[in-house]
């Protein structure tokens, strides 16, 4: 399998026939979506903009029979989901920046013991307390993983209600798949917002994974463990982990693309930012601008392939982000720096309009001599 | 006649392994340091364990310091925990596994330095689980550093010149921490040293997880322990130590014991069947209501890009959603947005609301198609940013300047007036909505009273809303001409 276009809900899809959407915000729509895919606790604590997902779940887990638990930290959240994924059952958290920075002892520990789980980061605004407003600076310390150690994490970007619910639920899918924790990340936005959103039928329950500690004589014999002292144990631990990460890199990047095909210029842009440059990209197709949109849907895997066979055709690239340009450093390795990358990004919250995205195409346009 | 065969007065407990599989050592034998109590207490714990006929369900979480291979040993799950984090993990696998026995086996730099938090809160919740502590008042893996536990005056790696509680606090004193908390059933100290307290604190351990198969809630045992490796002295002065020195700073008592009381109901949830699961999670759409699109739409009014502004109160937020609602019910695509982060900024409440024909691109609307403004500031804030000849609709009860524009579409509308008229000023969003629909013929009037269902909660209002909905249809139709 090669990198793959996302769907957002598959025509032939049986799971979502005879359902009419309803209108949920987003955070809520993660907490659904969750459930809807078995998961069965949720551990988290409180952190604008991601609160709505804790206080859905206090509602939600409890009434599927479900465990939700307020913890006394961030700390805490990520142990107690290490506890629950140990035992073998789903389990989720969500926070945003200052939480998930907290968070990456425990991520470390649940990738070095191929633990699987859903972490849902809400960004906001940083460095430090920052702010309370859409940014996609958590890139760094999600994507390229904020914790020590040999490790990667599968990333997934929604831009819309429909994906905070398909792509958690996809989320737990590759979790259980490859035992890995994985991200669902999106911004202020993207979580605050309302839309129309399909609720698919529950996920078949899965088998009792046989790898976990469940408390029976039939796991009596498990251990579930980050510790190899001897060097040429953790090293062996470290190749079988890489070999993992390559089958992920392999099998699950997801991408969108809008008018590539005869783009001379490559918009590239995740979550909310992504539709933006969207809009903006039909605008400057209605000037004559022969520009295209790559849109990542999966962060880690990185469509790079993807990416790389468009800088045959195309002879610039231009990168959005709600940051100081942290995917941008992924698009310039994709491309091998074969392509000028110009790149436009807003911090503190600011969310670029269609206006000031298709400015930066134009003038990308003309500086490039494109146009 | 042959001779009887005795099983060994001291046999070894069933819950350990047979051998101590690891990679290098004697499997026969444990690796810790002659003299140290954590073999003792694993043995204690290992023959409760197999008394009360648990190993199958029990796990068993190994924390960071020498402790950390106690499932070399155990012959139950096992699982290991990052420093100090451990009573958060049992957390976790007892919560995920309620039938669970949750073992969490710390040493005091894990538990009552970098674990604190962790093991009083989960203390104060009543998790239930059995927390054994030892405390050697030392950091043993590491190398004899000061603990949380190191008796003052006394010398360490990291305390060279002895402890000095000016400096650096005085030792902390767990069991009585922890007895302060409501929810704990059992909190007690003992000692590895010395015959008597050896099996006193046998007693004591097997309460502790007699009390989690009785489902009686948190345990705690702290046990004075002996690191003579750490504190550089033989095995038998370190157990003298313990007793003269130690004991005399941790008094060995039981400071809890709710043992004996009747224990809260421990109740496992059933799983709901998953063709509930709709149903419980509000998610059910069986029964919804759907209208084919309003026809015929002028094209000036299709599309719309929509941003709705007030106060708060003016029930902006909720007059943007039953526009999204109503979209939606006629099978369009839509999103709302509500002012968030920086844009809160300025004293007015909006929202951001695209209906369409096509998929929705940017959520944000930096030049919306229509503007609703509800208060006098809104207007000022917002009519700049109106595409040519776009919709303003004015609240006019609130708004007594005149647009400043010329080339737009304007719809006064005196909404908070009509709405007291109504009887509650509340209802003038929905005035809005209904005149908004009957103008651009973008809503029908059946979706519209449709909505009202989702929109209200409280449905003693949504009468109130229906009238202000028809007041609204009215205005608007006229208005139209």
């Amino acid at each position: 399998m090669a990198e793959q276009i996302y769907q957002p809900i598959p025509p032939d899809d049986p799971r979502y026939e005879g359902k009419t959407p309803l209108l949920v915000k987003g955070n809520e729509a993660i907490v659904k979506g969750a459930i809807l895919a078995g998961c069965r606790c949720f551990f988290g604590y409180p952190i604008t903009p991601a609160s709505e997902i804790a206080e859905t779940a206090a509602r939600d887990f409890p009434a599927v029979g479900g465990t939700f638990l307020q913890a006394e930290s961030e700390t805490a959240s990520i142990n107690m989901l290490y506890g629950a994924a140990a035992a073998g059952v789903r389990a989720m958290t969500a926070s945003s920046g200052p939480g998930i920075s907290l968070m990456q002892e425990g991520l470390s520990y649940l990738a070095g013991a191929e633990l699987p789980c859903v972490i849902a980061d809400i960004m906001r605004g940083g460095p430090g307390l920052g702010n309370i407003a859409p940014e996609q600076g958590d890139y760094n310390q999600v994507v390229k993983i904020g914790g020590h150690g040999n490790y990667r994490n599968p990333v997934y970007a929604p831009s819309s209600g429909q994906e905070m619910c398909d792509l958690t639920m996809r989320a737990f899918e590759t979790a259980f798949e490859y035992r890995t924790p994985v991200f669902v990340i999106a911004d202020g936005f993207t979580g605050q917002m309302m839309e129309p959103v399909v609720f698919p039928d529950p996920l078949p329950k899965p088998p009792e994974p046989d790898w976990a500690c469940r408390a029976d004589a039939e796991t009596r014999e498990n251990l579930i463990s980050s510790i190899f002292l001897e060097p040429d144990d953790l090293e062996e631990h470290n190749r079988k982990l890489q070999e993992k990460y390559r089958r992920i890199e392999e099998n699950e990047a997801l991408y969108q693309v809008f008018h590539v095909d005869d783009a001379k210029i490559v918009a590239v842009a995740f979550g909310i930012v992504s539709r933006v440059v969207r809009s903006a990209v039909e605008l400057a197709r209605e000037k004559g601008i022969p520009v295209g949109l790559v849109r990542p849907v999966t962060l880690w895997p990185f469509p790079k392939k993807t990416l790389e066979a468009l800088a045959k055709q195309a002879e610039r690239f231009v990168v959005f982000e709600l940051s100081n340009g942290q995917m941008l450093e992924d698009v310039r390795l994709a491309i091998h720096d074969s392509r000028p990358v110009d790149f436009h990004g807003r911090m503190g919250g600011n969310v670029p309009s269609t206006e000031e995205c298709l400015d930066v195409i134009e003038r990308v346009a003309r500086e490039g001599g494109v146009l | 006649m042959s001779a009887p065969v005795y099983e060994p007065y001291l046999r070894k407990p069933k819950t350990f392994y047979e051998q101590y599989e690891r990679k290098s050592g004697d499997p026969t034998v444990t690796h810790y340091c002659p003299g140290c109590g954590h073999g003792e207490l694993h043995k204690m714990i290992a023959e409760a364990i197999e008394d009360l006929e648990i190993a199958d369900r029990t796990v068993f979480i190994s924390p960071v310091g020498c402790s950390v291979f106690a499932y070399y040993y155990f012959d139950t799950g096992n699982v290991q925990a990052a420093h100090g984090r451990a009573p958060a993990v049992g957390t976790g696998v007892q919560r995920a596994r309620p039938h669970s026995i949750v073992i969490s086996y710390q040493g005091d730099g894990d538990l009552a330095a970098i674990g604190l938090n962790e093991i009083l809160q989960a203390a104060n919740r009543g998790e239930h689980m059995a927390v054994f502590f030892v405390n050697n008042a030392i950091y043993g893996m590491t190398g004899g550093q000061m603990a949380p536990t190191t008796l003052p005056g006394m010398h360490t790696t990291t305390s060279p010149g002895g402890r000095d509680p000016r400096k650096a606090g005085n030792p902390l004193r767990l069991c009585e921490l922890i007895s302060q908390l409501d929810a704990p059933v059992y909190v007690a100290r003992g000692a590895l040293s010395g015959p008597k307290h050896i099996l006193r604190t046998r007693k004591l351990v097997r309460k502790a997880l007699q009390a989690q198969v009785e489902r009686r809630g948190f345990t705690f045992v702290e046990v004075l322990s002996a690191c003579p490796t750490g504190w550089g002295m033989n095995p038998p002065d370190a157990h003298k130590w313990i007793l003269e020195k130690m004991a005399e700073f941790f008094p060995l008592e039981v400071f809890v014991d709710k043992t004996d009381s009747e224990p809260e109901p421990f109740e496992i949830p059933e799983e709901p069947p998953a063709e509930k699961l709709h149903e419980l999670l509000r998610i059910s759409t069986a029964g919804q209501v759907t209208f084919s699109p309003s026809q015929p739409v002028e094209p000036k009014y299709a599309n719309p890009r929509i941003k709705v502004a007030g106060f708060g109160g003016q029930g902006v937020l909720l007059l943007g959603l039953g526009l999204a609602q109503c979209g939606m019910m006629e099978g369009r695509k839509v999103s709302w947005l509500p002012s968030y982060g920086p844009e809160m900024r300025g004293g007015t409440a909006h929202c951001h609301v695209n209906v369409s024909d096509h998929e929705i691109g940017s959520p944000l609307i930096s030049r919306p198609t229509v503007v609703v403004a509800m208060n006098q500031p809104s207007l000022e804030k917002f009519e700049p940013q109106l595409v040519e000849g776009g919709l303003l609709i004015v609240n006019t009860s609130m708004v007594p300047k005149e647009p400043s524009r010329s080339d737009l579409d304007v719809l006064k509308i005196p909404a908070s007036d009509m709405a007291k008229e109504l009887g509650n000023p509340r209802a003038a969003n929905m005035i809005i909505l209904g005149a908004y629909a009957a103008y651009t013929g973008m809503i029908g009037k059946e979706t519209a009273l449709a909505s009202l269902n989702t929109l209200i909660k409280r449905k003693h209002l949504v009468d109130l809303n229906r009238k202000a909905i028809e007041l609204g249809w009215e205005f608007g139709t006229k208005a139209r001409g």
